[in-house]
């Protein structure tokens, strides 16, 4: 019985017993063997379910279990860092026949696993609102200007109103308030160790992607507009200052050019 | 080395109730792999514990009881957290959780024979030499067995051992699971141990179920009290062993942190009264 046997047994519900494994007189293997089925099964259907409370919410506990075990069964965890055994959740999702009928769920499982990486992610000051303010004050050095995001900042760009339909889930706003079909940008970050969601402009959200590139500010600015020609740039620089999302603003000296 | 005293494990739901308590267990004891992030509220949380208690750093994912090798870059993570918190003790199984690139979230059983002692002794030696420190191995629950095995359990254990010089971290719990399982006198397995390697105990509640044969199946569970006959062997095993560091574990099923200080006084109590039959016998 070498352990790429053992292995595969365990993760083949429904099949038999592989021959050489030894139990108690008249107990069944089978029956042992179970035991470690339901302990591999279980135990990753409950980390999910503890990780993805809304998507949850959203499908019911029944549902949720279900298509949690499938995604164990096709995506078996590769490392032993639980924390990041969801991010290939939202990609299965996608691709879940039966949960065709909520299209916004595997948008929402992206959010919440933001959430799970923001929770763990590494500890930075941020800037305040007068540093933020007093570097943008100055017009003529803006296309140097550089920011750097905190360790736990991440955006998501939805065609569904992602932090609408989170937040109206957690008890924070009416779920009858909620057009989920409403493109909408979400920023996760951690301001006094709490993680938190803030509604965007999904430009807002995509100019965040772009500053995780190392783009100095206004470059990835005019990036982020030349996709979305409704908003102003001061909405969305409004919107990065008030979610709390950058670690250092600054030009660079000469030393650093 | 961990205090003789009994500790609980941190759970991050109790963090605002651990930090309010009147007082705090001897130590508390951690999922290595539950800290492997780089910041933030759970580092918070073990840094406030270390600065007031002595810390256990318990892997689960080493897969020590592995045919493959040990996962070089998990070590390393492991060894990152030990040397940011060093822990007064670092525990594994012996027992194995990834095979093929799949990790199983759970530890399944080692066949013992002379191939696979080797293996096990060559991994312990590798984390030992990384950590540069004395490993604690626990021994396992396990509801299967093999026919290929060549030695029983605490032959094999006595050998890594022997071999590798680690500790025994003795899940008292795990034993009584075992040995129901397999249908054997838990009192021989115990007393078949190196129980003077034995550097801390573990005590947790398991799930009673009824096997085919109609006799009682022992599930590991770690989410209730420790039932009275794990308490009784506690009790027998004490004199000998001395006061040892202790932890009630419970993972599944929270109760409120008081409950678990309860438990953890539960085994202070029987720790106290070993120390003072000690005393009077010296």
């Amino acid at each position: 019985m070498n352990q790429q046997r053992f292995s595969a047994a365990v993760r083949d519900a429904g099949g038999p017993a592989p021959v050489g494994l030894r139990v108690r007189a008249e107990c069944d293997p089978l029956r042992r063997l179970d035991v470690y089925r339901n302990n591999h099964f279980a135990s990753l259907v409950a980390s999910l379910e503890d990780n993805f409370v809304v998507c949850r919410a959203l499908v019911g506990e029944p549902f949720f279990r279900e298509m949690a075990r499938a995604f164990v069964q096709s995506h078996p965890p590769r490392s032993p860092v639980l924390a990041e055994y969801g991010r290939l959740l939202p990609g299965f999702i996608d691709a879940f026949e039966p949960a065709a009928s909520v299209p916004y769920l595997a948008d929402v499982a992206r959010l919440e696993q933001l959430r799970i990486d923001a929770w763990h992610a590494g500890d930075a000051r941020l800037v305040s609102r007068s540093d933020f303010e007093r570097a943008l004050a100055s017009a003529e050095r803006l296309p140097q200007l550089r920011l750097a995001l905190h360790p736990t900042v991440g955006a998501l760009r939805s065609r569904y109103a992602i932090a609408d339909i989170w937040m109206s889930h957690q008890g924070m706003m009416p779920i009858e308030s909620v057009d989920p079909m409403v493109p909408q940008g979400a920023l996760v970050s951690r301001p006094d160790d709490v993680v938190q969601v803030t509604a965007v402009h999904p430009a807002t959200a995509l100019l965040v992607e772009t500053l995780a590139d190392a783009l100095p500010l206004a470059a990835a600015l005019e990036a982020a507009l030349n996709d979305y020609v409704d908003v102003e740039p001061g909405q969305v620089l409004t919107e990065l200052l008030q979610s709390q999302a950058v670690a250092a603003i600054g030009f660079p000296t000469e030393h650093d050019a | 080395m961990l205090p003789p005293g009994a500790g609980v494990s941190l759970k991050h739901a109790h963090c605002a109730q651990v930090r309010a308590a009147p007082a705090l267990p001897a130590f508390f004891e951690v999922h290595a792999e539950n800290y492997l992030g780089a910041g933030g509220p759970g580092h918070r949380m073990l840094t406030w514990v270390r600065e007031r208690r002595p810390l256990s750093l318990h892997g689960v994912g080493l897969s020590i009881g592995g045919e493959e090798p040990i996962d070089a870059r998990h070590l390393e993570r492991i060894a990152a957290l030990v040397e940011r918190y060093e822990p007064a003790a670092f525990s594994e199984h012996l027992a194995w959780s990834a095979h093929g690139g799949v990790y199983h979230n759970d530890l399944l059983p080692v066949c013992y024979d002379a191939d696979m002692l080797a293996r096990v002794c060559r991994h312990v030696d590798q984390v030992q030499d990384r950590l540069k420190r004395r490993l604690l191995i626990e021994n396992p629950s396990t509801y299967l067995e093999f026919e290929s095995s060549t030695m029983d359990e605490p032959t094999f254990i006595s050998e890594v051992l022997a071999r590798t010089g680690c500790g025994l971290l003795l899940d008292v719990s795990n034993a009584v699971v075992s040995c129901t399982n397999h249908g054997r006198d838990v009192q021989a397995y115990l007393q078949a141990l190196p129980l003077d390697a034995v550097r801390e105990l573990h005590l947790a509640g398991h799930a009673v179920e009824t096997d085919v044969d109609g006799r009682e199946l022992l599930i590991d569970t770690h989410d209730r009290p420790v039932p009275n006959r794990v308490w009784a062997l506690y009790e027998q095993l004490l004199p000998q062993l001395g006061p040892v560091a202790t932890l009630v574990e419970w993972d599944n099923d929270l109760p409120d942190f008081a409950t678990l200080c309860r438990e953890a006084a539960a085994a202070e109590r029987r720790l106290a009264a070993v120390h003072s039959t000690l005393a009077i016998a010296t």
